[in-house]
């Protein structure tokens, strides 16, 4: 199974990977993003949901959305 | 609602602490208020607390799992309780009710097998020290006597000298089979030829009969081709022997090892993930025996199940007696049972279940016991509600090992108790008082304080 299936995500933002016994925190963007990853979207459409669903976000979202997914490389979970 | 936009971020939680969790914090709020339908509160109000309780009806199916998993596999199988997983009287005799035999490591475990009424020929006598009066009694009673060492063959010849008879014995294999640590320490080991050495020995001696092989890879072997590995040895050097020495076997003890349904630390996955079911074991068991096994030749094969029987069937109860927030942040719980109670604790992380729903958010915390001594700690850490004193925890699994290796260190050890069937709960082992402790104790006359 994909590693980040098998995390324990709840709404808080508190996340657990259960291979590593590693836990995180993500604040409330990071954890739309990792959800929506979690669903199998692309980083195009989770960039265009985040400029619908957050007050001013940014015209560089997806910039802020590779950089995330390469945050999430650094940790093993993709 | 639209919310405000931040910089995404996913922050590792590197408090040292934290990602040492071996479960997910939100399995970890587990309330259970009875055992086997008896209600935690009416357990401690009756018996104290700590409490260790014992449900005989998950010792009985476990058993009867086991037993149907390996003899619809291969009939000529036995069982011999491993006295030292667990020598209460009471459970003892509900694994013999269920058609075990005794396997005893020592002369105090083969006394305590006899005084429960096993006779000597259902006790197979295994362990590095025999004394030359317990091997004599063994072999006089019948027992099965598992050859350790050189010097036991000696002191056994020396029994049969002096019974003057010739007498049947066992022998302890130790082998390679992939396990690590490899338990080097018991037995004659086969692949350095040791095994070999030992035979010629007996078979020179004329006095012994060698009539079975023993061999117990290790506790908690996860890997049930282990097993596989072993009987194929065993088998080898059972055919080996035969061919050589016209030496007809008619057992071969493979011994215990399987898990139990815990969670060892330093590992993350849970226990329904990292250990293989029984059926796994019996599979790799008996396939490889009829694999090894000439047409038709069915020795009587024996298993000694410890930890794989009776740990899912004990629990712990105890009580939070205080909590204080230690300087790195981190809430410590004292609760009234340590590690005095609970050997298992240095490699286990058990099952923590409250008595009662808490509120409140959950939070690193850890658990230490009343011992007053910086290694008695039973849960290094965890995320816990925030509990109150009087709050009791259930931990388990802790059949196994813990009332044979608790120690009487600065306090008594608690009653153990017994669910069986209709909710009825009896009392196997009394808690104990001062006259336990002094009983034995002697102060010379010079020495007295006199008022
Ligand atoms: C000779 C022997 N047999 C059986 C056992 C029981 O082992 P387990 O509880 O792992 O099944 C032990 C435990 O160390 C042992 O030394």
């Amino acid at each position: 199974m994909d590693r980040l299936q098998k995390l324990a995500v709840n709404s808080e933002g508190f996340v657990f990977d259960p291979t590593t016994g590693d836990s995180f925190t993500a604040n409330s963007t990071g954890l739309f993003i990792l959800n929506r990853l979690r669903e199998g979207k692309s980083a195009d459409e989770i960039a265009e949901e985040l400029k619908k669903d957050f007050e001013n976000a940014p015209e560089e979202v997806s910039k802020d959305v590779s950089d995330f997914v390469t945050h999430l490389h650094t940790y093993n979970l993709m | 609602m639209i919310k405000k936009y931040e910089k995404p971020v996913m922050l590792k939680i590197e408090t040292g602490m934290m990602n040492k969790f071996g479960s997910s914090p939100y399995y970890t709020r587990k309330v259970r208020t009875e055992i086997d339908g008896v209600k935690i509160d009416d357990l401690v109000n009756e018996h104290g607390s700590p409490l260790f309780v014992f449900s005989e009806s998950t010792l009985r199916q476990r058993y009867k799992q086991l037993y149907n998993v390996f003899s619809t596999r291969y009939p000529n199988i036995a069982f011999g309780w491993s006295y030292k997983t667990n020598y209460l009287p009471a459970i003892c005799n509900i694994l013999h009710q269920e058609g075990a035999i005794a396997e005893v490591v020592s002369e105090m475990e083969y006394d305590k097998a006899r005084l429960a009424g096993i006779p000597g020929d259902k006790i197979i006598f295994n362990g590095p020290y025999k004394s030359i009066s317990a091997l004599e009694k063994a072999v006089s009673e019948g027992a099965l006597v598992n050859i350790d060492h050189f010097d036991e063959i000696y002191d056994l010849e020396k029994v049969a000298k002096n019974l003057d008879r010739k007498i049947k014995v066992g022998m302890r294999l130790n082998m390679d089979t992939g396990i690590y640590p490899q338990w080097t320490r018991f037995g004659f080991n086969l692949e350095s030829g040791q095994a070999m050495d030992a035979v010629k020995r007996i078979v020179n001696g004329g006095k012994l009969i060698l009539n079975g092989l023993h061999c117990h890879v290790g506790t908690f072997i996860l890997d049930p081709n282990a097993y596989a590995l072993e009987v194929e040895k065993m088998t080898g050097l059972m055919y080996d022997l035969e061919s050589k020495f016209n030496i007809k076997l008619e057992y071969l003890d493979i011994g215990g090892g399987f898990p139990s349904k815990s969670k060892l630390k330093g590992t993350y996955q849970s226990p329904d993930t990292l250990i293989p079911s029984i059926d796994e074991y019996a599979e790799a068991i008996s396939t490889a025996l009829y694999r090894n096994l000439k047409g038709g030749h069915m020795p009587q094969v024996y298993l000694e199940t410890g930890r794989g029987i009776i740990d899912e069937a004990g629990f712990l109860i105890t009580s939070i007696v205080t909590s204080k927030r230690l300087p790195d942040g981190r809430k410590a719980y004292v609760a009234d049972a340590g590690i005095n109670l609970l050997y298992t604790a240095f490699w286990y992380k058990y099952t923590i279940e409250t008595d009662r729903e808490l509120q409140g958010t959950n939070e690193p915390s850890m658990i230490n016991g009343p011992l007053c001594m910086n290694i008695d700690v039973i849960e290094e850490g965890t995320l816990l509600p925030p509990m109150e004193k009087g709050v009791r925890l259930i931990l388990s699994p802790v059949g196994a090992y813990n009332v044979t290796q608790w120690m009487q260190f600065i306090e008594y050890r608690p009653a153990v108790v017994l669910i069986g069937p209709n909710k009825t709960v009896d009392l196997i082992r009394e808690r104990e008082d001062l006259s336990d402790i002094i009983r034995r104790e002697k102060v010379p006359e010079r020495l007295k304080i006199k008022a």
